[in-house]
């Protein structure tokens, strides 16, 4: 194997990574609003699991990824709607509120599933004008002979769908958002001491209510990826845990979005390092069992998550609701 | 004469409690004016309605002359009035800069208005002598600097009346001094001023006029300098109350508690006793004065048998402790010593529980009130009844929650509960938080009482009154060192408020600050 294998083998793990963390960014920005306003989001994965299942019937009906997109967002935020009005409204468990929309995007999508498609709780695979497609940027075949970088280019930044780039474009705007501005400093004062926001006479409510609506919208977009851009159509369960991955990027990047980022890669890196190296014989092991290679991600959050990160501190409101004191 | 504020009719109630009953109250503009009452008076609410908080079941505010109808708070504040909680309303991971503009940011973007808010901030801490730095985060300030936060976070406002509740309850006598000068210069400017407190010292020191509320009720308007303190605890009381302790001299004895070279740290590794060395007499009572937060918390605890000990030893009536023979806490209520909790609600009570229930705890084992696995329920409640006639604990219902009597009768009965068996060793953490001033009196008798029946007592306390006129010797705690101890004839609050805040060695953050904003 000589260098450019190797790093086009690099390269192509790499590429890997991108497809695999975006929903894990979109998710855990989604988390990063809400729990900065001091709303416990563990119903992430409900939400994306619902956009999933509305993306792809969707598309599936009318063709378009972007009408069905718009509806997985409409969808997504009816589900965080009722986690407001449960939790923010009505002082309920947040952590009770998230489970039970986990639970009930869970069933809802495959009863809906069988009821209308007859597939066994599947949606009907989508043709390729009901998908988001990939994007060659320009001159990605005029550079791909240019040595190291040109499959650089051509392999890992060209050859995305939009909703990739979005993801990555909205870090940023999300620090900028959190850091820079009125709604951002709010947030933040919201999530960890809700009293000095409501003295200064701002509604709290009215500030989570936003922060979880936003978080709705990320999380239909993040399912709609999964479902018509990731793959071509909704399977029972089909985001396997990655809303609660994304929980835990949440906490091992400390809550705030560049710390978030890297470990949504991290954690995207992970599953596609465990893709390509399965089956793969490893020199003095043999090929390592799939089912340990699938958990490594998971292992790996739980070690990290029990304190190789440092101290991770949580906006000090989170997960209580207010209540005006007399 | 103009007034800032004009409250007339003012009723609340909340359910059954009438907590505001016909409230009339007028503040001249540019004064300093005091409200004065026990607990539960009405004043917070008062407070609240003319901040925005509640809403008055009836009754008209009028603020600089205009009526308002405040509905919430930003009507209050945009009618000019500004409120410094007893407890700060502060972020404390977020810059002073940005607890001062939440709220008031000026625009979407906060870099703008950032910058214009640090140059008017600039001002207003020259102009009041309200000197912070603006770009340090709150939880590196001391208690005193958070309170010129929120102060500077009202006058940012536009806030030309300030309502300040309890503001010096934590602060150190020196900062008490040095807020009083603050009001000082913000009265020269024209700010009016509302003070709500239950230290009528400070009321004489520096107020113009006095309001006095008794039971949701305006009982008296008076001016500073027209009235005294006994007159002022009278109006508040509704019966003559005794101010100053009578105190006759004690005859200690030996040695009943002995504390040798206690190191303590907590969970986090961080030290929060250290090497702390003292003994208290028969018949003495010994003073631990501080501020709140400085290792006194802990001391009560592993002294208790509350938290294990770590090193050093503790000596009871001749039996001595160490780290390799801890205790806990039962094993020191059969030896003979009692508890008072600092916090009654925490520690002290199960406010759920009735009263018959709560004035067991802690000695629900006893052979008496048992019988078998059962309780005697009777014997119970006429434990209860009993101690409740022995303090004058109201009302006398054995079966009331806890949680429905009021503060000063809660700690009585806990009190009773602990004293009432005669121990030889009574450990107390704050008798008299949140206890109005004629339960205070009741109270500071019965510790000296048990001191005079040759008990030793460590008294804990915040409030410096309460230790120089209960203690024999005083020993002064800060940052979980002892920095100072003397007998109380050669104590002062100005001494005691030194060794508080451990000034001797000259890095007191409040002091570094200011000359730091000086230049």
């Amino acid at each position: 194997m000589d260098f450019s294998d190797l790093w086009l083998t690099f390269l192509l793990t790499l590429d890997a990574t991108l497809r695999l963390a975006t929903p894990l960014v979109l998710a855990a920005m989604a988390g990063l609003f809400s729990e900065r306003s001091g709303v416990v989001d563990i119903g992430l994965e409900g939400k994306m699991l619902a956009a999933c299942f509305t993306s792809a019937s969707v598309a599936y009906v009318t063709g378009s990824p972007w009408l069905a997109m718009f509806a997985a967002i409409g969808v997504s935020m009816v589900f965080a709607l009722i986690h407001g009005f449960a939790t923010i409204t009505h002082k309920g468990d947040q952590i009770v509120s998230g489970v039970a929309l986990n639970i009930l995007a869970s069933g809802l999508t495959i009863i809906l599933g069988l009821s209308w498609f007859r597939q066994g709780g599947q949606t009907p695979s989508l043709t390729q004008e009901g998908r988001f497609l990939s994007i060659e940027l320009p001159g990605a075949d005029l550079l791909a002979n240019v040595p190291v970088l040109g499959p650089l280019y051509k392999e890992l930044l060209s050859g995305h769908n939009i909703l990739v780039y979005l993801a990555f474009a909205l870090v940023p705007v999300v620090w900028w958002v959190l850091y820079r501005t009125r709604f951002g400093l709010r947030l933040r004062a919201v999530g960890e001491n809700p009293k000095a926001v409501d003295t200064a006479g701002i509604s709290v409510n009215g500030l989570r209510y936003r922060a979880v609506l936003i978080g709705g919208v990320l999380c239909g977009i993040a399912g709609s990826y999964i479902a018509i851009a990731h793959n071509a159509a909704f399977t029972r369960d089909m985001t396997a845990g990655a809303g609660y991955i994304a929980l835990a990027a949440l906490i091992f990047g400390k809550w705030r979005p560049i710390g978030v980022l890297f470990a949504c890669l991290l954690f995207g890196f992970l599953q596609s390092f465990a893709m390509r190296i399965e089956g793969v014989p490893v020199p003095g092991i043999g090929a390592i069992p799939v089912q340990l290679i699938e958990a490594v991600p998971y292992i790996l959050t739980v070690v990290l998550l029990a304190g190789f990160i440092g101290k991770a501190i949580p906006p000090k409101a989170i997960g209580k609701p207010y209540v005006k004191e007399r | 004469m103009t007034y800032a504020i004009q409250l007339q009719g003012i009723d609340k109630r909340f359910g059954a409690v009438h907590a505001n009953n016909k409230v009339d109250l007028a503040v001249e503009t540019g004064s300093i004016h005091g409200i004065v009452g026990e607990n539960g008076a009405g004043k917070s609410t008062l407070m609240s309605i003319l901040y925005g908080f509640y809403q008055a079941d009836s009754g008209t505010i009028s603020v600089f002359g205009n009526a308002y109808r405040f509905t919430d708070s930003q009507q209050a504040i945009n009618a000019g009035i500004g409120m410094v909680h007893q407890h700060f309303m502060l972020v404390d991971n977020f810059t002073v800069l940005e607890n001062v503009v939440l709220g008031a940011e000026g625009g979407y973007a906060l870099a703008a208005g950032m910058d214009a808010a640090r140059r008017e901030l600039k001002r207003l801490a020259n102009e009041y002598g309200l000197h912070v730095d603006l770009d340090a985060t709150i939880d590196s300030l001391s208690v005193g600097l958070q309170q010129r936060v929120e102060i500077l976070k009202a006058l940012y406002k536009g806030a030309k009346i300030l309502i300040l509740d309890e503001p010096t309850g934590v602060l150190t006598p020196q900062e008490t001094d040095e807020l009083f000068k603050i009001f000082a210069a913000l009265k020269q400017q024209g700010v009016t001023i509302i003070l709500i407190t239950h230290k009528l010292r400070e009321i004489m020191a520096i107020t113009d006029q006095v309001s006095v509320m008794r039971q949701g009720t305006m009982v008296a308007h008076v001016n500073t300098d027209a009235t005294d303190e006994s007159q002022l605890a009278e109006l508040m009381v509704g019966r003559k109350v005794l101010l100053d302790v009578s105190k006759q001299p004690g005859k200690p004895g030996e040695s009943l508690l002995k504390v040798k070279q206690l190191n303590w740290s907590d969970q986090h590794g961080v030290a929060r006793l250290k090497n702390i060395n003292f003994d208290i007499k028969a018949g003495e009572i010994l003073g631990v004065a501080g501020v709140s937060g400085n290792g006194q918390s802990e001391l009560l605890d592993v002294l208790t048998g509350i938290s294990r000990l770590q090193q050093g030893s503790i000596e009871v009536l001749g039996k001595e402790f160490t780290a390799k023979q801890p205790f806990d806490a039962a094993t020191m209520r059969t030896m003979g010593m009692a508890h008072v909790p600092e916090d009654r609600h925490k520690m002290g009570m199960i406010t759920d529980f009735s009263a018959a229930e709560s004035a067991i705890m802690g000695y629900q084992q006893d052979s008496e009130l048992n019988a078998g696995v059962w309780l005697k329920p009777e014997l119970v409640r006429q434990r209860c009844s009993e101690l409740m006639v022995a303090f004058d604990v109201r009302p006398k219902d054995v079966q009331l929650k806890s949680a429905n009597f009021s503060g000063g009768n809660q700690q009585k009965l806990i009190l009773a509960r602990e004293m009432e068996r005669s121990p030889d060793v009574l450990i107390i953490g704050q008798p008299t938080r949140g206890v109005d001033v004629g339960a205070i009196e009741f109270i500071h008798q019965r510790i000296l009482a048990m001191r005079d029946a040759g008990k030793a007592v460590l008294l804990v306390s915040v409030e410096l009154e309460e230790i120089l006129s209960l203690s024999d010797r005083i020993v002064v705690l800060c940052d979980g060192e002892i920095t100072g101890r003397m007998a109380v004839e050669d104590a002062d609050e100005r001494k005691l408020g030194m060794l508080m805040a451990n000034v001797q060695e000259s890095h007191d953050p409040l002091q570094a600050q200011m000359q730091e904003a000086v230049q």
